[in-house]
C-alpha cells in the first residue's frame, strides 16, 4: 500500500475531477451543462499533466481544449435554435446495447494498456521543463507527422470556408446570386436617406396645403 | 512550512494589488473621462456635509461597492438559476488569477531564503497567461445563455466571436515574442530586458518587437471588452449586452472583471515589452548610468525601486487604456471582424515569419 501523502491526495482529487466531469457529460440532459462538465473534465486532465511535471502539455490542454474547442462548441450550441429543448440522447437503440458496446471498448482499451510498455526515466529523474524537449522532438524527430497534421488542419479550414460560403457557383462557372434584390419600399427609402425624404414630404405637404 | 507561508503572502499581495487597482481604476475612469470630456466628474461626495473638500475618491472606493453589493439581486424568472449564479465567478476568476505568472520584482533574499517576487515560478508562464485569457470568454457566454434574454444572448454571441478572433492575433504575436526571447518564462524575459543596447538604450522588448507590442495591446483591449471593442455590451444596441439581466453584486463582479482584465493587459504589456520591473540602468548593485559611471545603491532600495517601476508602468498602461476608451468610438461588427481577421492576423503572421527569418539569419536558431 502506497504511503498516503499530499501528492497522492492531489492525484486522486484530479482523477476524481476528471471522472466526475466525464460522468456529467454523459448523464446530464442539458447540452450546455454537458459542455461545462466537459470543461471540468479537461481541467482534471490538465491537473494530472501538472502532476506529471508536464506543465507545457497542461498549458496547451487548457489553451486548446478549454479556451478553444469548448468555446466553439458553446458558440455552436448558442447559435442553434432552441437546442436546450431538443432531446440529445438517442433513445432508439436502448441502454443494454450501449452498455455492451461501451464495455467492449473499455475491455479493448484496458487490454491494450496492460500490454503497453511505458517509458520510465531511471531513478525517478524528471527534467525541469518539458518545453525544450517537446519543441526539439516536434521540430526535429517528428517534423513529418507534425507538418502532416497541419496539412490536415489546412484541409479542414478550406472545407469550412467552402461550406460556409454564401454564393453558389453554377456548373458552368457563373455565380448565382443567392436571393433576388428586394425593391426599395417607401419606408426603406425614407430610412436610407431620412433627411431628403422628409424634406421632400414636407415640401409636398406645403404644396397641397396651398 | 515557510514555503507555504511565503506563497500565501505573495498570492494575497498580488490579489489585493489587482483588486485594489481595479477599484481604483473605476475612480480614475470617472475622473479621467470627465477630464477628457471637459466635465468635473464625480463631485458629489462628502461625509454628512461636514468635510470641506471633495471626497470623490472615497466615494468610488467605499460607497460604490457597498451600494452595489447591498442592492437587490434580481434573478429573472426564465433564467437558468445555477448558471446565472455561476457566470460572474467564471468572469472574475480567470481575470484575477492571470496575474499569478507576472513577476513584479527580482528575487530577493529573505531570512536566508531566496524569494522570487511572483506568485508561481512557472516555466511556461506565457502559455499560462494565454490559457487564462482564453478562459475569459466563459463568463460572457454563460451569462448570456443563462439569462434567457435575447439581448444578453446576442451580446454573448458577439463576445465569443470577438474574443476568439482576437485571441488568434494575440497568440501569433506572442509567438514572435517567444521567438525573440527564446523562453516562455516571464522572469527570464524580464531579465533579458535588463541589459542596454548601444550603450544607453534599455533593451526593452518594444524596441525589438514593436509590431507585436501594438497587436498584443490592441488584442488585449479587445479581450477586456471595453470601448472601442465593447460590442458584446453595446448599451445603445443591446441594453447592457450579456449582463443585461444582472444586478447588484453580480453585476459589480462583471465590472470588476473588466477592470481586472485592464490591469492584466497592462501587466502583460509591461512585462513583455517595457522591461517589467526593470528600472532603466539599474542593476542589482546600483545604477549604471551611461557617460556618468556607477552609483551604488543598497539591495533594499533596488527592490523598492523595482516594485515602484513595475507599479508605475502598470498604472501608465491602465491609464493609456482608459484614454483610448474615452477617445475612440465603438467599432461596428464588420469593422471589428475586418480589423481582427484581415488586419491584425496577417500582420502578426508576417511578423512571426520575419522574426524567425531574422533569428535564422543571425545564426541563433540552432
Amino acid at each position: 500500500m502506497e504511503e498516503f501523502s499530499l501528492s497522492v491526495a492531489a492525484f486522486y482529487f484530479m482523477a476524481g475531477l476528471t471522472l466526475l466531469g466525464a460522468g456529467g457529460v454523459v448523464f446530464t440532459e442539458n447540452i450546455v451543462y454537458s459542455a461545462l462538465s466537459l470543461m471540468v473534465s479537461f481541467f482534471g486532465v490538465a491537473g494530472l499533466y501538472i502532476f506529471l511535471n508536464a506543465d507545457f502539455v497542461a498549458g496547451v490542454q487548457v489553451l486548446v481544449y478549454v479556451g478553444g474547442v469548448l468555446v466553439l462548441t458553446l458558440f455552436a450550441v448558442m447559435l442553434t435554435h432552441q437546442i436546450a429543448e431538443i432531446e440529445v440522447s438517442n433513445k432508439s437503440v436502448g441502454r443494454v446495447p450501449a452498455l455492451l458496446i461501451c464495455g467492449g471498448l473499455f475491455l479493448v482499451i484496458a487490454k491494450a494498456l496492460r500490454g503497453a510498455e511505458f517509458f520510465t526515466t531511471p531513478g525517478g529523474q524528471v527534467s525541469e521543463s518539458s518545453t525544450y524537449g517537446i519543441g526539439n522532438l516536434l521540430l526535429r524527430e517528428y517534423i513529418l507527422p507534425f507538418e502532416l497534421a497541419s496539412v490536415v488542419l489546412l484541409a479542414v479550414l478550406v472545407g469550412a470556408v467552402v461550406l460556409s460560403r454564401k454564393e453558389v457557383i453554377a456548373p458552368d462557372g457563373t455565380p448565382v446570386p443567392e436571393r433576388e434584390t428586394i425593391p426599395l419600399t417607401e419606408g426603406q427609402r425614407v430610412m436610407s436617406s431620412p433627411r431628403a425624404a422628409l424634406a421632400g414630404a414636407a415640401a409636398k405637404q406645403k404644396v397641397s396645403d396651398v | 512550512m515557510s514555503l507555504w507561508a511565503i506563497g500565501a503572502v505573495k498570492s494575497l499581495l498580488v490579489l489585493v494589488f489587482v483588486l485594489q487597482l481595479s477599484a481604483f481604476l473605476l475612480w480614475i475612469e470617472r475622473k479621467g473621462s470627465a477630464l477628457i470630456q471637459n466635465r468635473i466628474g464625480a463631485n458629489r461626495a462628502n461625509i454628512f456635509g461636514v468635510v470641506p473638500f471633495n471626497l470623490g475618491f472615497l466615494n468610488t472606493l467605499v460607497a460604490d461597492p457597498i451600494k452595489m453589493f447591498t442592492k437587490e439581486d434580481f434573478i429573472p424568472a426564465g433564467c437558468d438559476r445555477f448558471l446565472h449564479a455561476l457566470a460572474p465567478f467564471m468572469a472574475l476568476f480567470p481575470a484575477l488569477i492571470t496575474f499569478a505568472a507576472i513577476p513584479f520584482g527580482d528575487s530577493i533574499v529573505l531570512g536566508g531564503e531566496t524569494v522570487e517576487l511572483r506568485v508561481v515560478d512557472l516555466d511556461v508562464g506565457l502559455l499560462y497567461i494565454l490559457a487564462m485569457v482564453s478562459m475569459g470568454v466563459y463568463g460572457a457566454v454563460i451569462a448570456g445563455w443563462a439569462s434567457n434574454n435575447r439581448w444578453a444572448l446576442l451580446g454573448s454571441i458577439r463576445g465569443s466571436a470577438q474574443m476568439i478572433s482576437y485571441e488568434l492575433a494575440m497568440g501569433l504575436a506572442l509567438v514572435s515574442v517567444v521567438l525573440s526571447y527564446g523562453t516562455l518564462d516571464m522572469q527570464d524575459m524580464v531579465h533579458a530586458q535588463g541589459r542596454t543596447v548601444l550603450g544607453f538604450l534599455p533593451a526593452w522588448g518594444v524596441f525589438f518587437q514593436p509590431v507585436a507590442f501594438i497587436i498584443i495591446f490592441v488584442a488585449g483591449m479587445a479581450e477586456s471588452k471595453r470601448v472601442p471593442f465593447d460590442i458584446p455590451e453595446a448599451e445603445s444596441e443591446l441594453i447592457a449586452g450579456y449582463f443585461t439581466e444582472y444586478s447588484g453584486g453580480k453585476q459589480a463582479s462583471f465590472m470588476l472583471a473588466d477592470f481586472a482584465e485592464v490591469v492584466v493587459v497592462a501587466g502583460l504589456v509591461t512585462t513583455l515589452f517595457f522591461g517589467g520591473w526593470q528600472f532603466p540602468w539599474l542593476a542589482a548593485d546600483g545604477f549604471h548610468l551611461p557617460l556618468m559611471g556607477t552609483i551604488e545603491v543598497s539591495a533594499l532600495v533596488v527592490t523598492l525601486l523595482q516594485l515602484m517601476a513595475f507599479s508605475l508602468k502598470v498604472l501608465f498602461f491602465c491609464w493609456l487604456q482608459i484614454l483610448v476608451r474615452w477617445t475612440v468610438p465603438r467599432f461596428r461588427y464588420d469593422q471589428l471582424m475586418d480589423l481582427g481577421w484581415k488586419g491584425m492576423l496577417p500582420i502578426a503572421l508576417a511578423n512571426v515569419v520575419f522574426t524567425a527569418a531574422l533569428i535564422l539569419a543571425r545564426g541563433e536558431g540552432s
